[in-house]
């Protein structure tokens, strides 16, 4: 599909097969199901059938995320913060890639351009607190008895995320960064269900994480609808939090209904112009992470 | 195991005499109306229940029951005074109000410590040393955050949230009250309590404390009443926040109930800590650990060591030595201070805690009990604990609330682990050995809110407190206690 050659044109361009992203690997959906996205153009069309992810696309990438999740926590904050900076490298190096697909997506090219520039900016944003958040949130508690108490952040675990909505100044890679980026600093695993409408460049994301050194199933993303979708996202027993953009709204309510069965953490991010600078801070990577409070004595 | 060695003996003849404190200089009062707007009044459908003591089985007060309207009265109240009043008043001038309720509870502390035993059951000793001290430090530690709050999160721009419904367990009436009002007000925010039903009496002490402190009217309001008076206020619309602590079914149904909302939640729900003993611990101090984690309290404790882990090579002789100190545990009148082990919370709950025993035998668990004699009137349990326990047993799985221990072996740190992180809820956990790299490795991987290395049951005001997983959202205690009464600009406002 997508792209047709133009008569007289000597060579067809190749089109890539859009793929999902599951434990490293890229697998189509499980279920064969497609949809089409469409660039709504007349003079330049271009097409592709999206995978619409099943609810089993969804469990196995929970298991792909749990399985690397540990690992993942309990590497050093050196290294989570060298993989960041590495994706972000890696994207440097693929911006005009990024760029074109914005624009298939909607985007002006200076929109397209400045919307990279942004995407990049933050990975490094973030790859910069992973060695650090945690002395700014930690604390040694003073106790009034003969014990040495301190308390730092440990990461939820799994989170889910469903990215959210772009407005109209957005075309679709920074909310994703924006979104994965403090929770996986953090040592969080993810699954993503990219946005339906702009799923071209989480399915390019997932291809610049692979060659990034993120280890497989920390990052998982999945494309389809969320109307079908978000249900599974909230209720998924083996996952800890959630994460949504969702204005006050049906979803939003039905989210924390079936997150309350396993006591999920929500996060319930504004639907935001991610551009702003408010969309950087260490607070949205503490957003997915537990205080753990650990006490000794101190004594002979 | 049970040679002349290391077999202690306690059949020397020597008795405690009783030791009772006593309770003439205690106002109770016949009957106690709803704490709205600075005033006591009757509830608006004129009902009350009655409140006794579960060792005794007395008659103590009578409590109203506030309904809807009533509920709906004291939300306005502190919407008003959280408009009018508290949001406005400088951060120092907050402080000192917040301040005074310290001074005044430890003024009062013997009265609080006699009600709190007499209305709840429990030893004497305990709400003495441990309850009441510890209210009053709640209420010092964040009198002082009140004017200092943009230090605790640089940058983002703190507020306050408005009114906050706040709902209390019996198990640590006054503690539970403190822990909710005291970092409510220290942030700016006004205060709707529900105290726990069998347990409103310190509350409702607290309530005239708060009058003779002076503390502007509608900043604290109290409405007692059961699972009712709770649920009218969570679903108030007029309330900002909701802060619960209780079981983990309830805390589901408060979350399931307010989605959809913009209130704000902590929840601080049940657990099933595993106290994990290894082979390198010092036994005896591990055994007093056990002692203390899960027989404080009557067991009547959320983060509760109720599971006990010991690694195989000393199992035999850790549930020997156990048992030999379960033997010298008194249990009997709570305002003794010699108690040990005072009385059930409830009926209710001795009935629960009676069927898990059934539960516990019928899943082929070895019980013992501690070999006491109850008194014949209120609801009493003695010290008991299961050997013989699988992973999947109920008695394993699920919070029983009361003074039973279920006990399995390990052979290796990793099963350990693996057994402690095997249910939903991660609350707590405590790990003994005399091996530092151990404790770090042990205590890291456990996935539980509050962990004690080589000690158990610690609260500290400044020492967050909360759970991972189903034991709740969110944290109480300390500087991340803060942000459960704050909005952030950095957040948008959440």
């Amino acid at each position: 599909m997508a792209a047709k050659p133009a008569h007289g044109q000597a060579r067809a361009p190749i089109n890539k097969t859009c793929k999902i992203f599951i434990g490293g690997k890229f697998p189509r959906t499980e279920s064969g199901r497609y949809y089409l996205f469409s660039n709504n153009s007349e003079s330049a069309p271009y097409t592709a059938n999206i995978c619409r992810s099943s609810r089993k696309d969804f469990r196995n990438a929970v298991v792909a995320a749990r399985a690397a999740q540990n690992g993942w926590a309990t590497a050093s904050a050196y290294l989570r913060g060298q993989i960041l900076y590495r994706i972000a490298e890696i994207l440097e190096g693929r911006r005009e890639q990024f760029a074109s697909e914005l624009k298939l997506q909607g985007a002006s090219t200076r929109q397209a351009n400045s919307e990279v520039d942004a995407s990049i900016d933050r990975l490094v944003y973030f790859a910069g607190w992973s060695d650090k958040y945690q002395q700014i949130f930690s604390t040694v508690n003073p106790v009034s008895s003969s014990h040495f108490n301190f308390s730092v952040l440990e990461p939820s675990g799994v989170v889910a995320v469903l990215s959210p909505e772009c407005d109209p100044m957005q075309f679709g890679l920074l909310a994703l960064v924006s979104n994965i980026a403090p929770v996986i600093v953090g040592g969080n695993t993810c699954v993503l269900l990219a946005e339906e409408t702009h799923p071209l460049t989480a399915i390019s994301l997932a291809e610049v994480l692979q060659a990034s050194d993120v280890p497989g199933g920390v990052v998982n993303i999945l494309t389809g609808s969320k109307s079908e979708l978000v249900d599974f996202f909230a209720s998924h027993k083996d996952v800890n939090c959630i994460v949504h953009s969702e204005a006050n709204n049906a979803n939003s309510t039905r989210i924390q209904q079936l997150a309350s069965e396993n006591l999920k953490r929500v996060v319930q991010r504004p639907v935001a112009q991610w551009h702003g600078e408010t969309m950087q801070n260490p607070y949205l990577i503490k957003d997915t992470q537990e205080v753990k409070t650990t006490w000794h004595p101190i004594g002979s | 195991m049970s040679d002349a060695h290391n077999t202690l003996k306690f059949d020397t003849g020597w008795q405690y005499a009783p030791a009772p404190e006593s309770t003439d200089h205690v106002r109770i009062d016949k009957k106690y109306g709803l704490f709205i707007n600075g005033k006591f009044t009757a509830p608006s459908q004129g009902k009350y229940f009655t409140t006794s003591n579960p060792a005794t089985q007395e008659r103590l007060s009578r409590i109203a029951i506030a309904g809807k309207s009533d509920v709906n009265r004291a939300v306005k109240a502190a919407r008003k005074a959280y408009e009018n009043v508290w949001s406005k008043m400088p951060a120092r001038e907050r402080a000192k109000y917040i301040f005074r309720i310290a001074r005044g509870l430890q003024e009062r502390a013997r009265e609080f410590s006699v009600i709190e035993t007499m209305d709840g059951g429990k030893p004497i000793r305990e709400s003495r040393d441990v309850d009441i001290p510890l209210a009053a430090a709640h209420f010092f530690y964040y009198a002082g955050w009140a004017d200092k709050l943009e230090y605790a999160f640089p940058g983002a721009g703190v507020k306050s949230l408005g009114v906050a419904g706040q709902i209390v367990p019996w198990n640590f009436p006054l503690l539970m009250a403190a822990w909710k009002i005291a970092p409510a007000l220290a942030c700016g925010n006004t205060v709707v309590l529900k105290p726990a039903e069998t347990t409103s009496l310190t509350a409702l002490k607290l309530a005239e404390l708060i009058q003779d402190i002076g503390l502007p009217p509608g900043v604290v309001n109290i409405v007692t009443g059961a699972g009712a008076t709770g649920a009218a206020l969570v679903d108030h619309p007029d309330v900002n926040k909701i802060a619960f602590t209780g079981s983990t079914a309830v805390g589901r149904s408060i979350m399931h109930s307010i989605a959809g909302t913009e209130k704000k939640y902590t929840l601080e729900l049940g657990g099933k800590a595993a106290n994990i003993i290894f082979a390198d611990a010092p036994v005896d101090q591990a055994v007093e650990g056990v002692v203390n984690a899960i027989f404080f309290n009557q067991g009547h404790v959320c983060c509760a060591g109720s599971r006990l882990l010991v690694q195989e090579s000393v199992a035999d002789e850790l549930i020997h030595k156990l048992k030999e100190r379960m033997h010298t545990l008194i249990l009997g009148n709570p305002l003794d201070k010699n108690t040990d082990i005072g009385a059930i919370n409830s009926r209710a709950q001795l009935d629960k805690i009676n069927s898990y025993l059934k539960i516990g035998k019928n899943e082929g668990g070895n019980m013992f009990q501690a070999p006491c004699t109850l008194p014949s009137k209120g609801y009493w349990c003695p010290p008991t604990i299961f050997t013989d326990m699988a992973q999947s047993n109920r008695l394993v799985q699920e919070e029983i609330f009361g003074p039973v221990l279920a006990i399995q072996t390990f052979r290796t740190a990793a099963e350990a682990v693996t057994k402690a992180n095997n249910t939903p809820y991660g609350l707590s956990g405590g790990v003994w050995t005399d091996k530092g790299s151990k404790i770090f490795k042990v205590t890291s991987a456990l996935k539980a809110g509050v962990v004690w290395a080589n000690t158990f049951n610690k609260f500290d005001p400044t020492s967050p407190f909360g759970g991972y997983k189903e034991s709740g959202i969110g944290r109480e205690g300390g500087a991340h206690g803060l942000s459960a009464y704050l909005a952030m600009e950095v957040n948008h406002g959440r």
